[in-house]
């Protein structure tokens, strides 16, 4: 996979892991240097479905650090075009990682979406569940 | 013999054409039981110079190959084209002509997500991922394939014919997507033709989903055109131009054209909706409690008094509060010499109660409509039982020296009684949004009259036929369901008359 050949700069996929459980992958990610998140360690997870890839993988950020940022909610879940409804077969997960690091590297302001509260307590554990609104390409 | 699987498509189907290669190209050019013609003028059906016709599966896909035909014969692209920027523009070809022709024919097909058939194919633009040997690489599954097995549309964008095909099919089994795939490119939004799909699918469980959901997106963007609404009925109704107006289906169904409800003469469509949804939701259930139930002072959970004491210890355990159920105010002062309960606050208990009062009220007025709508839709539900009574007392009738002829008037007066019933119905909607005016009351009167007269004709069919009384019933039915017959007109004339003359005031409940 390219994706460990040349991945993004920062990224890193837990090969360990993903050796025990194919349909499981756990990306390490580092804030790109410049930015706001610069210096932080971000961990992604990424679940398949034997459709996949005609099926979008499942996307969010665990572990202790979930970035503060307009898009991403505090459970990890992430409002992201691409992995819901924009999906599309060609897509790689190294150019989701892609993705995700240039919407964290264009974030003006660390806050959590204004919803976020409402959000966390009402929504499924699997963010393909929920319908996604997306109307703000700007960060 | 086919399996049960595969019968039970076809069926759902309709009568599309099966899974063999007629396939969904529609046959543009040899017709599969095209002869049909579907728009034969004898086929209209007159109704008070409403014409429309009764369309099955067969013919509305004679019809969708008609009308890119038409359009086709006009404008000369691609047939594939064609159809998609038909679908762009809801089937409405008059639109999609003068688009074609008055504006700007580039953003046109940008807009409709097809590449201009007059730009040069954009295949050769794009350099395809090639390897050393002459192979190309799917950027799906990263195999290398040799170029005969990479297909792709006019993007250029090219994928192995086994991804494409995965690709398709999800979206057609998993997410009901007809006319509406997109390229598999990322952030490539033009739309892959039926002919591509066809030539990829093979499976003909898939192909026949795609059909269907082809007819069904068909039908439904169509302004002309609406499935008839009975469960399991394969039909669609076609018209001329779109109304309030009844049809009635094959399966002998009546509905309204324009919101696929039941014909709700005299209400009309969005007043009908709010009613349906209302009553869906648990509106009036808050309501009810905010009539007869009061929130525990300390802990808010809502009691409904069953016993006559005021003394009230909330059942609550972790609350268990001891509160006076009239002014609400801890219980232990009632029983002292500072009991204030009696001592009147003015506003504050005024407040309360109209509050109390606006929501029974409310509830009172709906629960009035509500009864009485649904208590003659129960009667209708009943009408199959009638219908097989009244059969009997027919045949009794006939043994007592009349003629088959001569009983017919008992049938024709359990349609009316049917009919009144459906109107009267929908009557109660009508009048539950309606502000009171001079000619609300006329309406009630009419309305009045022609439900009393309905519920004796309803007795009279259902009282004993014996001999003595026969020719004397007879009489009576027949002037009664004229009667009814009449008056249900009139009522509903006025109701018409009103809504030309602007009469009817809604409330905004």
């Amino acid at each position: 996979m390219s994706l460990l050949k040349e991945p993004p700069p920062g990224v890193t996929v837990d090969v360990d892991q993903a050796h025990t459980k194919l349909t499981e992958w756990v990306v390490h990610m580092e804030g790109a240097p410049g930015t706001l998140y610069e210096g932080e360690k971000f961990q992604l997870q990424f679940k398949f479905s034997p459709k996949y890839p005609f099926d979008s993988p499942e996307v969010i950020f665990v572990g202790e650090n979930i970035p503060i940022h307009p898009h991403i909610y505090s459970n990890g879940h992430i409002c992201l075009s691409i992995l819901t409804e924009d999906w599309s077969p060609a897509l790689s997960v190294q150019a989701i990682c892609l993705s995700i690091i240039s919407m964290l590297s264009s974030c003006k302001e660390k806050k959590r979406p204004p919803d976020n509260s409402y959000y966390v307590k009402t929504c499924s554990a699997n963010p393909k569940k929920t319908k996604w609104w997306y109307h703000d390409d700007t960060v | 013999m086919q399996s049960d699987e595969e019968y039970l498509y076809d069926c759902d189907s309709g009568n599309e054409s099966s899974g063999d290669d007629v396939g969904l190209e529609f046959g543009l050019e040899g017709e599969p039981g095209g002869g049909g013609g579907c728009v034969g003028a004898g086929k209209y059906k007159e109704t008070e110079d409403y014409p429309y016709e009764v369309l099955s599966t067969e013919e509305i896909t004679t019809h969708m190959i008609e009308c890119i035909k038409e359009v086709n014969s006009v404008v000369n692209i691609p047939i594939t084209t064609t159809r998609i920027l038909l679908n762009h523009f809801k089937w409405d070809k008059e639109k999609l002509m003068e688009r074609f022709y008055d504006g700007d024919q580039e953003k046109l097909f940008l807009e409709a997500h097809v590449i201009s058939p007059y730009k040069g194919s954009m295949k050769s633009q794009k350099v395809p991922v090639k390897t050393s040997n002459g192979m190309e690489e799917c950027e799906i599954c990263f195999l290398n394939m040799p170029s005969a097995m990479m297909t792709g549309i006019e993007c250029g964008h090219r994928f192995c014919t086994g991804c494409w095909t995965e690709y398709l099919t999800t979206k057609i089994i998993d997410e009901g997507m007809g006319q509406t795939i997109s390229c598999a490119a990322h952030a490539c939004s033009i739309l892959v033709d039926d002919q591509t799909v066809m030539r990829l699918i093979t499976d003909s469980k898939v192909r026949l989903k795609y059909q269907h959901l082809i007819t069904k997106s068909f039908v439904e963007c169509n302004r002309l055109l609406r499935w008839c609404p009975y469960p399991d009925c394969n039909y669609a109704i076609k018209v001329q131009y779109p109304e309030t107006r009844p049809v009635m289906c094959k399966c002998r169904n009546v509905f309204c054209f324009n919101c696929g409800e039941n014909w709700h003469d005299p209400v009309k469509c969005h007043l009908l909706r709010r009613w349906i949804k209302k009553c869906d939701d648990d509106s009036e259930t808050s309501n009810w409690i905010a009539a007869n139930t009061k929130e525990c002072p300390k802990c808010k959970v809502t009691i409904e008094k069953d016993g006559g004491c005021n003394h009230m210890v909330c059942k609550n355990q972790s609350c268990k509060a001891d509160f006076c159920w009239v002014c609400l105010g801890p219980w232990e002062p009632h029983g002292s010499s500072w009991y204030s309960c009696n001592r009147y606050d003015e506003f504050e208990a005024k407040q309360a109660r109209d509050a109390q009062e606006k929501s029974r009220a409310a509830l009172q007025r709906y629960l009035f409509y509500c009864n009485r709508y649904m208590n003659h839709m129960q009667s209708l539900k009943f009408e199959n039982k009638l219908y097989s009574a009244v059969k009997e007392k027919m045949e009794e009738m006939q043994q007592h020296n009349m003629s088959w002829i001569e009983v017919q008037f008992l049938k024709k007066a359990v349609d009316i009684l049917c009919e009144c019933r459906q109107t009267l119905m929908f009557t109660y909607v009508f009048a539950y949004y309606l502000r009171k005016n001079n000619q609300s009351v006329i309406f009630e009167e009419n309305q009045k009259d022609v439900e009393s007269a309905t519920e004796t004709l309803s007795e009279y069919l259902e009282r004993d036929i014996t001999q003595e009384n026969l020719a004397d019933i007879k009489q009576k039915v027949q002037d009664k369901y004229r009667y009814c017959d009449q008056r249900r007109r009139k009522l509903l004339e006025h109701v018409h008359e009103g809504y030309e003359k602007d009469w009817w005031d809604y409330t905004e409940i």
